[in-house]
């Protein structure tokens, strides 16, 4: 369905254009801004991204990584101005959208070959 | 207490940011400036209101009387016309235009509209009833139940099928998120009744701040 052109203008200001590109599969360094009472400091999320998701404003990305050997998924709006920005590391290769399977996968088995992007 | 208000159409919904980078559901509403038609005043006609014109409509659509009514506040023939009452008058004029701006950020709003009608429905999905067991022959699946004592009529307020939405209702206490003159939008937090491109009145809040007063007055 095609959005609304007045919709979209009054979000056009929020839009954040200093994305890099991205997709499922794809290992990010998220550095996300937290606010701890008045100090503000970044923290890092390091992962595999799990699925983008809508458009406009709306859109999220997730990322997946394995903390203390519990998977943490964390999903954040991709023009969020609480991301100060976000690193790629690495481009996967992967034949699906979503990689929902990576939770069932770990260790070796949840491994994703590189790809030449 | 005075109240303000605007009539607006429903756009549709989106997010957008907060300041402090929270994303908040709005719902967009329209309110192209709304144009004064005609003042009512406690001397005239024993109260005070304001009679708003929303959405142009073309001149072969409207009667002679509707031509007649605008004609004095000199704009085109309104497609939604709503009184608000109790407003301050103040210098306001026929013919005067009322935008966005005066409702501010952060201020609590009541929004009425006309719900999307969904014809007619049962008891399960109107009145939120809940249905029989579907198996185990139990025959009885989706049925309004018993219709009480045998008295030879049907008691007042007993919840049976019927027609489900359309009716007007009033949100209360809704908080605007963004009041845009530029683009003559509002934008307010969650959701309000109706359709996309339904017409709604926005009112201040007749309960906001209530809450606090009556803490007060336990001290």
């Amino acid at each position: 369905m095609r959005q609304n052109q007045l919709i979209e203008k009054i979000t056009a200001g929020q839009l954040r254009d200093d994305m890099p590109d991205f997709r499922a599969g794809d290992t990010i360094r998220v550095y996300a801004r937290i606010v701890e009472g008045t100090r503000e400091r970044i923290q890092l999320f390091e992962g595999i991204v799990v699925k983008r998701h809508g458009a406009g404003i709306s859109a999220t990305y997730t990322v997946r990584k394995i903390s203390n050997g519990i998977g943490v998924e964390r999903t954040f709006p991709v023009n969020s101005p609480r991301v100060d920005h976000v690193e790629v590391m690495r481009h996967g290769r992967v034949r699906r959208s979503k990689l929902y399977y990576l939770r069932a996968l770990h260790g070796k088995a949840a491994r994703i070959k590189e790809a030449r992007r | 207490m005075t109240t303000k208000g605007i009539l607006g159409k429903k756009v549709g919904m989106t997010q957008v940011f907060t300041e402090n980078g929270e994303l908040v559901a709005v719902t967009v509403i329209d309110v192209t400036p709304n144009v004064v038609l005609q003042v009512k005043t406690v001397e005239n006609d024993s109260y005070n209101s304001i009679q708003l014109g929303f959405d142009d409509k073309r001149e072969v659509l409207s009667n002679k009387p509707e031509q007649g009514h605008v004609a004095a506040a000199k704009t085109a023939p309104k497609r939604f016309i709503r009184e608000i009452r109790d407003v301050e008058l103040g210098d306001v004029k026929v013919g005067d235009e009322l935008k966005a701006d005066i409702f501010a950020e952060g201020e609590a709003v009541d929004v009425t509209g006309i719900t999307k009608g969904h014809g007619y429905q049962g008891n399960i999905k109107k009145d939120g009833q809940s249905r029989g067991p579907m198996a185990h022959g139990s025959r009885y699946h989706r049925r309004p139940g018993s219709l009480g004592a045998v008295i030879n009529r049907v008691f007042k307020g007993k919840l049976l099928p019927g027609r489900m939405g359309n009716h007007k209702v009033t949100m209360q206490n809704l908080k605007v998120v963004r009041a845009d003159v530029e683009n003559n939008v509002l934008l307010i937090k969650g959701n309000v009744p109706g359709a996309n491109k339904s017409f709604v009145t926005i009112k201040n809040s007749v309960k906001a701040g209530l809450k606090k007063n009556n803490r007060q007055s336990e001290k």
